[in-house]
């Protein structure tokens, strides 16, 4: 079941930074957009999540898919490092959508929250700073608060930058868990090759080449191989 | 010290004293409110700057000889509040440089205005007033005083209503806004009920000293508390407490009201300064 599609995209703010994009998602797919930096990751991103218009072509949702059920991970900012704020509160927001002019959370919000903390094992860290926590620990409470806002499809956009190499692979078991145990659709900028290639049933590549297909695919075309040459990833060579 | 009471109490029967106090009160109220937020959004200078464009507005206005400056001062300081917190980050000129640019362009034309056409005989003295709030809190009427705790009414109000609601837009405006809130909407409300404090501000510090009430005591709660909840109570007390000391030190000692405020303010935010290292140990 097709759950986003992606028709004849061109992305961009004043000149367009790719052209004739076309993909879509699948439910259940695992995602993982690649590309160098000012390639238009972000920028695609921001454009399926409405943030954004894009400058030709349109992104259409599947059955039962609405723009606002999806779950967003994005970058953290600098402000969030120092915010003054519970991992509680924070976790609660995801549910602010949902909302509408109603001033205050429901019982099924709080509820939810509670159980999205569980899912990411913060539960008993609920009371504490959200800035006392350590880079991973960030990162789970966030992914916290992008499951209260949907169930289905979530977006992250490079979700280990910054983290050490313990946290990332528990970053990155704790998506895989997601998608293979809870059956979510997960689309993730990356630039961790390795990583995507391991974990990600489809790649999308942006660049010179626009490449979109499965993993096996990606490693036998012109652009994958090319782009993992440059890597110096061992993948280019037995391909 | 029985010397000081008799003083206060003798004050106390002068109306212009209560109306001053209760002014003062909530004016700092809602300041504080303002202030966790804009500080956290990185705005902590949009005090100064939409009061240096008030200021303008007011030059404007008073040589036009308006009747009531206040719905020119009003309008002109929302439009620019709107400009600046919706600007954005997509924006050729980025919120940091737009704002020095109001600010100070504001500034320099209201004093020019003023300088060119004002038909009053103490041109530094009005300045001075405008700018320091020096005694035009001693002189609210009545009826000031009931616009202000109707507007203060309105903005606590408002803010309890879309503390959620804020608090999303503050934390992460991006994700709020993927997720289905309103996030240019709230932020265009904020901007408005900025603009509406900062020109409400003004009487009681003046100008320059606005930046304080909004900055201080957010400044100060952060130092102690780490839930956005929290802080966001105890600067709203933090601050009533410092405005109320303030006006009653500057009565006593005959300072001006505006600066003997902002100087409460610093010795709170020093001392919360110092608990909130001496907790951490």
């Amino acid at each position: 079941m097709i759950q986003i599609n992606c028709q004849g995209l061109a992305l961009g703010y004043d000149a367009a930074l790719v052209r004739g994009l076309n993909f879509s998602v699948s439910a259940g797919d695992y995602l993982c957009i690649l590309g160098e930096n000012g390639s238009g990751k972000s920028t695609l991103m921001k454009t399926i999540l409405g943030l954004q218009s894009p400058l030709e072509g349109r992104v259409s949702w599947g059955e039962g898919v609405k723009a606002q059920e999806i779950g967003y991970l994005p970058q953290q900012t600098q402000a969030q490092r120092d915010f003054p704020a519970t991992v509680w509160e924070v976790t609660l927001s995801g549910c602010q959508g949902k909302c509408g002019l109603r001033p205050f959370y429901n019982k099924t919000e709080k509820e939810k929250a509670r159980l999205s903390l569980r899912r990411m094992d913060m539960e008993h860290f609920a009371d504490r700073c959200y800035r006392e926590l350590s880079g991973g620990q960030q990162q789970r409470v966030l992914l916290a608060r992008a499951l209260c806002a949907a169930s289905k499809i979530l977006l992250l956009d490079e979700p280990v930058s910054g983290l050490d190499p313990a946290a990332c692979r528990d970053m990155y078991e704790m998506i895989d868990s997601l998608n293979k145990k809870d059956g979510m659709t997960i689309l993730m900028i990356s630039h961790d090759m390795e990583a995507a290639l391991h974990y990600a049933s489809h790649i999308l590549y942006l660049g010179e080449q626009v490449f979109f297909g499965t993993c096996k695919e990606f490693v036998r075309s012109v652009p994958g191989r090319r782009y993992l040459k440059q890597k110096g990833e061992p993948y280019g060579n037995d391909a | 010290m029985g010397m000081m009471l008799e003083k206060l109490v003798a004050y106390w029967a002068y109306p212009f004293v209560r109306y001053a106090l209760a002014v003062g009160v909530l004016v700092a109220l809602c300041a504080a409110l303002l202030g966790v937020t804009l500080v956290l959004k990185r705005f902590s200078f949009i005090g100064d700057g939409l009061s240096h464009v008030a200021f303008g507005a007011m030059a404007v206005a008073s040589v036009l000889n308006l009747a009531s400056d206040m719905p020119l001062v009003m309008g002109v300081t929302v439009l620019c509040a709107v400009f600046l917190l919706g600007a954005g980050e997509n924006s050729k000129i980025k919120g940091d440089a737009a704002m020095a640019m109001f600010s100070v362009g504001a500034l320099a034309v209201g004093y020019l205005v003023m300088n060119l056409f004002s038909v009053s005989s103490n041109l530094a003295g009005d300045v001075c007033t405008t700018l320091f709030g020096a005694t035009s809190i001693l002189t609210l009427s009545k009826s000031d005083v009931w616009m202000c705790v109707i507007l203060s009414a309105l903005v606590v109000l408002l803010y309890v209503f879309f503390y959620h609601k804020i608090f999303a837009i503050t934390f992460d405006e991006s994700f709020a806004s993927a997720t289905g809130t309103n996030a240019k909407r709230y932020n265009l409300i904020l901007a408005v009920v900025t603009a509406v404090v900062i020109v409400m501000a003004m009487n009681l510090v003046g100008s320059l000293l606005i930046s304080a009430l909004v900055i201080f005591p957010a400044m100060s709660a952060m130092r102690l508390f780490h839930s956005f909840k929290a802080v966001t109570i105890f600067s709203a007390g933090l601050s009533v407490f410092c405005a109320a000391a303030g006006i009653v030190v500057s009565i006593l000692a005959g300072t001006p009201v505006g600066a003997t405020i902002v100087t409460v303010e610093i010795i709170t935010f020093v001392l919360c300064w110092g608990i909130g290292l001496a907790g951490r140990r």
